[in-house]
């Protein structure tokens, strides 16, 4: 079994997995891996079963100490990764053995590199998830310098002679998401939806796991005044609060909210969104609301 | 009281929630009550695949569905049956009506501070759904003339098991977090409010009814 430890946690490190989605009637985020598609593949590459618990860094990486011979692969966003000082490979299996140092470096592009190790880790769990949520403080705290993880069983089957399907395509200085219009789409007026899929939005600083604050034209309501009930927030909800400036939601967002949600964004812009620097902008392509809620 | 029957069918209006969710608006807070037990039912009996169901003041969202266009076409002539109320007791929540704004809350209400636990007490509340936090509940039943506003600036740093008022909801805050409703008492064990080892997990799931004790120390 045995473990690794982590030397350096960077900006912020958490243990991902699936999450915990099925939770929301109790005011449980979905938490797990903020971009799924790069956990997922990290993580067949590393040979384990789909599920495993992995590393996900912010921005600067991670150095992580094996305590047990271990094969990792480092995904997501690439980056420079070295074992005992030599370079190594991104996005394909590299071996360590017990005692050595693998140093996961900054960022090149986007912002969440995944550290998948054979085994898995196996970190508290909470509902079923070894997920960190920043929001509800469920699951392993967010790594420090010098804790330890333990690692599962290695898994039967040697990890998948292959490597990263294709050059990381990465996240461009624009990212383009389809956003599928509604739920409270009459609660603005129509110059504002077309200020929202007319502009270039830039993420703000001050984004993480919860959401992406993005900035530009205020979003103005058909009736400032009115109050929304608290009501449901789906996956890749855009909210608008009061200020206009929307918030595209997380994999941490809360489950119950008071501002009207503009749209929606499917599963892959969340990935992408995931992986959307500070500065970096965001276009949105409207899709219509659908015919049958029309028909009132 | 209720007998299990049909209500005059309040609209269901679905809407589009990204694409693979729908937020059901039900109009009303009864309608959304069994809108979403409705939901429930057909989920257990396998009729309905949904990753959550999450109940809101007047909506459901339904969130990880294949087809939402199937059970939106299904929802405007659904009949919502009015369930029977909950068999068993009430939950009781013993409190301390000890609360920092308990004389804030006494005067908005016109009545002296010792009346509100006489009042907050006497009332029973339904969880009507949860949300903020794990385990926090937004529990019905306050008459309209005891609703009382947010505090102007929230706090900082509410204590858990911190018993509080706002609109037309009271809730227990489960773990300490910032907060903005009035508090107006503590619960002598908080602990019960979240237990991740418990099934279900929350003490106050929606649906609970629930009752107040004061207890003096």
């Amino acid at each position: 079994m045995s473990h690794i430890e982590i030397l350096r946690a960077g900006v912020l490190t958490t243990c991902q997995d699936a999450g915990r989605p099925g939770w929301g009637h109790l005011a449980v985020p979905p938490s797990g891996a903020a971009d799924h598609p790069s956990w997922r593949l990290a993580n067949q590459l590393a040979g384990n079963p789909t599920g495993a618990c992995a590393l996900e860094t912010t921005l600067n990486g991670a150095t992580v100490k094996a305590h047990r011979n271990v094969t990792v692969v480092v995904g997501g966003a690439p980056c420079a990764v070295t074992v005992d000082g030599r370079p190594e490979s991104w996005g394909q299996p590299v071996k360590l053995q017990a005692g050595s140092v693998l140093d996961a470096g900054p960022a090149e592009v986007g912002v969440r590199s995944y550290l998948a190790f054979s085994g898995g880790l196996h970190p508290k769990s909470s509902l079923g998830s070894h997920s960190t949520c920043l929001l509800s403080g469920l699951g392993p705290a967010p790594l420090q310098d010098g804790d330890t993880i333990p690692l599962g069983p290695s898994p039967a089957h040697p990890p998948l002679p292959t490597q990263w399907p294709a050059p990381w395509a990465g996240i461009g200085d624009e990212i383009v998401m389809k956003l599928h219009l509604g739920p409270r789409l009459e609660w603005f007026r129509p110059e504002a939806v077309a200020a929202l899929t007319r502009s270039e939005w830039t993420v703000s600083e001050h984004s993480n796991r919860i959401g992406l604050r993005l900035e530009g034209p205020a979003l103005t309501r058909s009736d400032p005044g009115a109050e929304l009930p608290s009501e449901g927030i789906a996956a890749g909800a855009l909210q608008v609060p009061p200020n206009g400036q929307p918030i595209l939601f997380g994999a941490d967002h809360p489950t119950t909210g008071g501002y009207p949600v503009v749209g929606v964004v499917g599963p892959e812009a969340q990935a992408a969104a995931a992986q959307a620097r500070p500065g970096s902008r965001i276009r949105f392509v409207p899709i219509p609301m659908p015919h049958w809620s029309r028909q009132s | 009281m209720s007998t299990g029957r049909t209500t005059a069918a309040p609209r269901l209006r679905p809407l589009p929630a990204g694409p693979r969710g729908i937020l059901i608006d039900c109009g009303t807070t009864a309608a959304a009550r069994a809108c979403y037990r409705s939901l429930q039912n057909r989920r257990m009996s396998g009729l309905l695949e949904a990753e959550d169901l999450v109940p809101g003041a007047t909506t459901v969202l339904v969130d990880g569905i294949d087809e939402p266009e199937l059970l939106a076409a299904e929802l405007p002539g659904w009949p919502l049956t009015e369930e029977p109320e909950a068999a068993g007791e009430a939950v009781e929540i013993p409190v301390c009506y000890d609360g920092p704004d308990l004389e804030a809350v006494a005067a908005l209400w016109g009545v002296r501070p010792d009346d509100v636990a006489d009042i907050h007490s006497g009332i029973e509340y339904e969880s009507a759904f949860c949300g903020f936090s794990p385990g926090f509940a937004y529990l019905e039943g306050l008459p309209e003339r005891y609703q009382v506003p947010r505090r102007e600036s929230p706090r900082t740093k509410v204590p858990a098991g911190s018993v509080a008022i706002a609109g037309p909801y009271t809730g227990v805050y489960p773990r300490t977090s910032p907060g903005g409703w009035q508090l107006i008492a503590t619960m002598t064990n908080p602990g019960r409010l979240w237990n991740e080892h418990r099934e279900p997990a929350a003490l106050l799931v929606p649906g609970t009814r629930v009752r107040f004790a004061a207890v003096r120390v």
